[in-house]
């Protein structure tokens, strides 16, 4: 078998927050250190590993997609990868030259039109002139802007900007690509066409690295997968393995966030007791540098395979005191005899303010359900849905 | 699919990211990345006049304007002497290496930092930025050149055979502006106080240097003032652009060449150091 292309060991990625306030400026940095050394006092940081421990190999032509909840380190091993930025312990071995694709359209300029810029982005992804002067019908052809090339891209429309910027990176030809959530733009005609241009692509022998949260794009593109939770890797295999173990931890009742600085929710947990007694209560907490005036948080309920079912905020559902201005505290969302068939669920948690969204967790806790109500000859949950609300029936027959 | 080109061949080279690992390509990737870093300086020259009405006349029309206030302050108020050099010329020399030296540096000061979207997701040599930022200045200081052009046809006053070394000069000054601009530019992705630094900078270091007025006027200083190694570089350019008429001083020439050098590989030094962590920290 051949050499893999890709060989990781032991990678690690370590950030260092700050729990006050960071130091953005000179004075701080100074004002700061000098305090520390009059006082002798520890600097207030706390290590965050991003990546922990992470190994696996990737061979020539495999097309290997990365999945895992938000901040569960994708992002920043696809930085490794692509030498944006560097590990902390560990290390990477690459054979070949790497592309990466981690937004659409880097270094697209508003003001020059989309001739120039296909030509500045292709140049930032690493293409040479040559190669982007041969490609240039080609992507031209897939955006679909012929009309347009001479207009500057600030006056494209939303979808137009990113068909343009997709099909200059739908054009790269190195040996690996290393590509991060770019399936989720465009509208579904689109989209469509950028998976076909991966199973193209990934048909020339070349190697991608793949990250979504689309599951059917990566079930369909993929043939292996790694999972990663809290910066290690929970599952490596064949994708449909890694997809259906992606799926499985139903039961995380709660979720720590580390805090960003900003406003930010540090933890969502929901009440077991009261769950298995058939209410569903949740508990956000929330920290901010300045006060909030004042929070807004919400929840939206889905399904394990994330369609939402219900949602409120404490805008739609007002708390009975008021919420004051605050730096942190806790909100407590309730929903008693909770309207669900037996199943599993997740949610979605939301902070903001009258006017701002702060911070927003898709699938923060995910929980299986069991209901107290029992219906004999029920049909199955992918028929009639998994709302159970309280109903009734009269017949009147002769 | 399509015709195989020369870089996307199969690169037999072994890549290695580790912790603290020196880049053994790093030169190489840097020339690699040459096109790009045309690319970047087109896109800043491209993108700087748009939406003006003035356009390009804007480069030509702040150093005209400058050199009109300092003819009057240092040449009329003043009454500095410039030996038989009309005034104006003497200045426009002057101001032809310093408005080189501000644009390139104060740009290339501000390069990452402006090009964040691009640090934070794309590999290149990020020495590529501020060195685009060196050719954006030396495109607007050949059009100040065409100023000076038409002041020379104005007075009848041509360069001589000394024109020919004008180009080391040149580069003298683009380095001086590149090596400041290194640590400049790295300091300002870690503490954006530096932001406010150049300016200030550029403000108080057009008085510093001979820019509105000859050194010949500052004798007992000039041993100290050739520490700004602007001075070695405005000297030069009148020594090549006016017949030599102004005394060329070699100490201060030796003094700017050294200062030169140590800014330039202190800042590599401190650029390549901290490279590594721009896309943490920006």
């Amino acid at each position: 078998m051949a050499e893999p292309v890709i060989t990781v060991e032991g990678l690690g990625k370590r950030y260092l927050l700050a729990h006050q306030a960071r130091h953005d400026t000179l004075r701080d940095t100074l004002a700061h250190g000098v305090r520390g050394l009059l006082r002798r006092e520890r600097q207030n940081r706390e290590e965050f590993w991003a990546l922990r421990d992470v190994g696996f190999s990737v061979n020539q032509g495999d097309v290997v997609g990365i999945i895992g909840r938000n901040g569960a380190g994708k992002s920043t091993l696809l930085k490794i990868l692509s030498r944006v930025t560097e590990p902390t312990t560990g290390r990477v071995r690459l054979r070949g030259r790497v592309a990466s694709l981690l937004e659409v359209g880097t270094g697209f300029h508003p003001e020059l039109s989309g001739r120039e810029n296909i030509f500045l982005n292709g140049a930032i992804l690493g293409m040479s002139r040559a190669e982007i002067r041969a490609k240039f019908d080609e992507i031209v052809a897939f955006a679909e802007v012929e009309r347009f090339l001479d207009t500057p891209v600030k006056h494209y429309s939303s979808g137009m900007y990113v068909r343009l910027a997709f099909a200059v990176a739908a054009h790269l030809e190195p040996e690996i690509l290393i590509v991060d959530e770019v399936l989720a733009v465009g509208d579904a005609a689109f989209q469509e066409k950028c998976l076909g241009r991966m199973n193209a692509i990934s048909r020339t022998g070349r190697t991608i690295l793949f990250v979504s949260h689309n599951i059917d794009a990566l079930g369909s593109i993929c043939q292996s997968g790694i999972l990663l939770e809290s910066g290690r890797i929970a599952a490596c295999g064949g994708i449909q393995d890694v997809i259906s173990g992606y799926h499985r931890p139903l039961s995380e009742l709660s979720a720590q966030f580390p805090a960003t600085g900003k406003p930010c929710i540090t933890s969502v947990s929901i009440d077991a007791a009261r769950l298995a007694a058939g209410d569903l209560v949740v508990r956000l907490a929330y920290e901010s540098p300045v006060p909030l005036r004042p929070p807004v948080a919400g929840f939206i309920l889905s399904t394990a395979e994330g369609r939402p079912l219900f949602g409120s905020n404490m805008r739609t559902h007002p708390p009975a005191t008021p919420a004051a201005e605050s730096r942190t505290g806790t909100c407590t969302w309730e929903v008693p005899s909770l309207a669900l068939h037996s199943g599993n669920y997740s949610l979605t948690a939301w902070l903001g303010d009258k006017a701002e969204d702060f911070d927003h967790k898709p699938e923060a806790v995910s929980f299986p359900f069991v209901s107290r109500r029992h219906y004999p000859g029920r049909p199955p949950l992918h028929v009639i849905g998994p709302v159970d609300l309280p109903c009734r029936w009269t017949v009147s027959g002769h | 699919m399509n015709p195989p080109t020369d870089s996307a061949a199969p690169d037999p080279v072994e890549l290695v990211l580790e912790a603290g690992r020196a880049d053994v390509h790093y030169w190489r990737d840097l020339w690699r990345y040459r096109e790009l870093l045309g690319f970047l300086a087109w896109r800043d020259i491209k993108v700087r006049y748009k939406q003006t009405v003035l356009g390009a006349a804007w480069a030509l029309l702040q150093p005209a304007i400058t050199l009109v206030v300092f003819t009057f302050v240092f040449g009329r108020l003043a009454r500095m002497p410039s030996g038989d050099v009309p005034y104006p010329l003497l200045v426009m020399a002057g101001l032809l290496p310093w408005q080189l030296f501000a644009n390139a540096l104060s740009s290339a000061s501000g390069s990452l930092v402006s090009n964040t979207h691009l640090i934070s997701k794309v590999y290149f040599p990020r020495l590529v930025v501020p060195l685009s930022a060196l050719a954006v200045a030396l495109i607007d200081f050949l059009i100040v050149g065409l100023l000076y052009l038409a002041l020379c046809a104005w007075w009848n006053y041509w360069p001589d055979w000394r024109v020919l070394l004008l180009p080391l000069f040149t580069l003298l000054g683009l380095l001086a502006a590149f090596g400041a601009g290194l640590w400049l530019t790295a300091l300002t992705v870690r503490f954006r106080d530096f932001r406010f630094v150049v300016p200030f900078l550029l403000q108080v270091g057009v008085f510093l240097s001979p820019v509105g007025f000859s050194t010949n006027n500052v004798p007992s200083w000039r041993y100290l003032f050739s520490f700004n190694p602007m001075v070695a570089v405005i000297d030069g350019f009148r020594w090549c652009l006016l017949h030599g008429s102004q005394s060329f001083y070699v100490p201060g020439l030796l003094i700017g060449i050294g200062v030169t050098v140590f800014l330039l590989l202190s800042g590599l030094w401190y650029f390549r150091h901290t490279e590594r962590s721009f896309a943490d920290v920006i």
